[in-house]
């Protein structure tokens, strides 16, 4: 037991149950009046420490030595942005990481660099210096035109074996989750998924990465101290776009990979576009809802009018989903997606903690629903409490009038 | 073919309370289930075996509890199901944890294809998948609402993308993880419930694995938590009550000019 990462100490411990009501993980149980931390759930936060007022938990200390650990962490050096294109347009993750990396970099004293994979698209990485990027690392083939796990990952691996980025961020959409996943175990690098928040700590330097746990009901502040690079995911449209200067300077590294290293197992067959997509709700800065207070598939089309005259993508509760009224492409929350656009509304949605754990971080939420005590209105921002056909179409009007379309 | 469905168990989310209070997450008596992305996982196993044949094993990384999620597993229809605990895993990220149930996987040897759900929710990373994959140097296909076709040697399946879906060919063995889009789970049967309730269930330590110590719980892994705190509850707002020709102008006034900066 004296190897175990953490340790309630049997002589001080009163069976005072605050530091099981502390652990996010349900990880601590009461044996014969004392405390008893099941060591296969706990996840080592270190929250029930502080808690207990005698001291009884003790954690090993987090400077043990490490596998994997490197030595000498100052030749990991700049910080790195994937940045994510598809059918040869960079995508708009790319300009928020490109915002986000900009200021790490400035606090680190480091160079910000953006990583880009395709195939004919050198004069694409003028945009990326005028958003912010000092360097760009262009690695051109025609195996790299759109996104393939296995070569994309190999490049990438060989890229930071040879360059030794001290922070690789990447979007977490679906492509970046796939790609760096692979990464981070062929590098040992930490990753952290789906962060909401990145900070330089003043004092180590480490990049401290925050992130939604449980469906947001909780955060977590995750470093990685020994390895490197630090990886992170980094969730769509919390970060700012980093601004287009035309003026600023940057260079470009075109990179030679050997022929082995863009080999796939796996082979696209055929890409089929989604015929229902006006636009991908984990990009939209507005998004229009249904569920199943719409009661009819037909009548989606008064939250697609609504969608349409606002510029917004159209998302739904997993209920309208599993009626068959939309594809599952659009479903929000737990099984779904995780969005978090400025405004999202609500029209004939409950509020279900499944469908919160998708949307709940979004800036303004309005929610259209007639039963006055529905869940939704707890967290909206504004609640019209009513018929959703009568509101939504008169919105749906107002908004044409008011933004003069 | 053998097919091997990673599942984790969680802690049930429609359970999940907030203290009022004291704005923390209420965790006594939340009860655990399979992760929901791995009940997908599990139906699709079984129906692949259905036309395949061969069989399923399902193989969980938890507290001996997890037990439960295997036996619910069997009762489904999977054959078997291998626990893997030992509190040298402890404080396992998604490094250490992909390392660990890859190692198991080896120690399976015969595996064909493996079935991941895309993310647990309770760390949403769907970093697992993919990381298993790694370690084993396999191909994978990540967010599969279908399966097309399946032999001994080969899968293609369609890959739900933000704006539409891929359809990919991968070689056998290899790793998938599913979206919810791909099926319905089945409940389980009678036989089935008693199926799981004799089944004798395979217990794995860190021993029996051949993995390296110091890839394994707290050392093997890179990523430490260092801060876990509760946010800010999201108070109700404004509520608009009254004649529709009333309120809606209401709500166009206070949504307009954000409307408009989100536009540009
Ligand atoms: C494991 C698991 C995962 C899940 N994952 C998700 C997920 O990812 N996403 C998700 O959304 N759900 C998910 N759910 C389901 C979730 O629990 C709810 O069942 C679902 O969100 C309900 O959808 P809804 O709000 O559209 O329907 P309902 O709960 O039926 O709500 C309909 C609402 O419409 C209102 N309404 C009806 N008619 C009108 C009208 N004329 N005008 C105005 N309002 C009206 C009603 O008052 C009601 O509040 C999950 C559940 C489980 C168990
Ligand atoms: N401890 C575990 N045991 C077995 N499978 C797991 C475990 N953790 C994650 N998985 C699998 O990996 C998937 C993704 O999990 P995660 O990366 O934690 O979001 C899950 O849906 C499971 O299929």
């Amino acid at each position: 037991m004296e190897n175990d990462p953490i340790v309630v100490m049997k002589d001080k411990c009163v069976g005072c149950r605050l530091c099981i009501k502390s652990c996010p993980f349900g990880a601590i149980a009461m044996q014969e009046k004392l405390a008893v931390i099941e060591l296969t759930r706990c996840t080592l936060c270190g929250a029930c420490v502080p808690v207990c007022k005698f001291k009884a938990i003790e954690m090993r200390k987090k400077d043990a030595p490490v596998a994997g650990a490197v030595a000498d962490l100052s030749a990991y050096r700049d910080v790195w942005i994937f940045a994510e294109q598809k059918d040869g347009r960079i995508q708009s993750i790319t300009y928020e990481l490109l915002g986000e990396g900009r200021k790490l970099a400035d606090q680190l004293g480091m160079s910000l660099c953006a990583v880009l994979l395709g195939s004919g698209m050198s004069d694409k990485t003028a945009e990326l210096v005028q958003r912010g990027a000092d360097r760009v690392y262009v690695v051109d083939a025609p195996e790299l035109a759109y996104f393939q796990d296995e070569p994309y990952a190999a490049v990438l691996i060989d890229l930071i074996r040879r360059h030794k980025p001290a922070i690789m961020l990447c979007g977490a959409t679906t492509i970046g989750r796939s790609l760096v996943s692979r990464v981070a175990v062929n590098v040992r690098a930490g990753l952290t998924a789906d962060c909401t928040g990145l900070a330089i700590d003043p004092e180590t330097k480490n990049l401290m990465q925050t992130r939604p746990a449980f469906g947001g009901n909780i955060m977590a502040t995750i470093i990685t101290p020994k390895h490197r690079p630090q990886m992170a995911t980094v969730r769509h449209k919390v970060m700012k776009e980093a601004l287009v200067d035309a003026s600023r300077k940057g260079e470009t590294l075109i990179e030679k990979v050997a022929a082995e290293v863009l080999k796939s197992r796996a082979q696209r067959v055929k890409f089929v576009p989604e015929a229902e997509t006006t636009m991908n709700i984990a990009e939209a800065n507005i998004i229009v809802s249904g569920g199943r207070g719409l009661q009819a598939p037909e009548n989606f089309s008064i939250v697609r009018e609504l969608a349409e005259v606002l510029g917004a993508g159209v998302g739904s509760s997993r209920a309208a989903v599993d009626a068959g009224w939309i594809p599952y492409s659009h479903q929000v929350g737990q099984t779904g997606k995780t969005v978090c656009p400025k405004i999202y509304i609500a029209c004939g949605i409950s509020g279900q903690i499944q469908h919160l754990a998708g949307m709940s971080s979004s800036d303004i939420i309005v929610a259209i629903n007639k039963d006055p005590d529905a869940p939704i209105f707890r967290v909206a921002t504004y609640g019209l409490i009513g018929d959703l056909f009568k509101l939504v179409p008169l919105l749906t009007r107002e908004f044409k009038k008011a933004l003069k379309k | 073919m053998h097919i091997v469905v990673c599942i984790k168990q969680v802690p049930d989310t429609a359970d999940v309370k907030i203290d009022p209070k004291t704005n923390t997450l209420i965790r006594e008596g939340v009860v655990s289930i399979i992760n929901p992305f791995d009940m997908y996982a599990i139906e699709e196993s079984i129906r692949l075996k259905e036309k395949l044949g061969g069989k399923v094993t399902a193989i969980t990384m938890g507290p001996p509890q997890a037990e439960n999620a295997l036996r619910e597993a069997i009762s489904m229809g999977v054959d078997a199901g291998i626990l893997v605990s030992d509190r040298a895993f402890a404080g396992s990220d998604t490094w250490a944890t992909s390392y660990t149930l890859a190692m198991a996987l080896k120690k399976i040897g015969d595996y064909g294809v493996i079935m991941c759900g895309k993310q647990a929710s309770d760390g949403d990373t769907a970093q697992v998948g993919p990381g298993i994959a790694a370690h084993l140097d396999l191909p994978q296909i990540t967010y599969v609402r279908k399966i097309e076709e399946i032999s001994a040697d080969h899968v293609v399946g369609e890959r739900l993308l933000e704006e539409g879906t891929e359809v990919i060919r991968a070689p056998v063995p290899c790793v998938l993880t599913v979206v919810k889009e791909i099926n319905e789970p089945r409940l389980p049967s009678l036989k089935g419930k008693l199926a799981a309730k004799k089944a004798q269930i395979t217990h794995w330590k860190a021993d029996d694995l051949k993995a390296e110590k110091g890839n394994l719980g707290l050392d093997g892994s890179p990523t430490k938590v260092v801060k876990i705190f509760t946010p800010p509850a999201r108070q109700g707002g404004q509520i608009f009550k009254g004649e529709p020709e009333e309120i809606v102008p209401q709500l166009v006034e206070k949504l307009k000019d954000a409307v408009i900066a989100a536009a540009s």
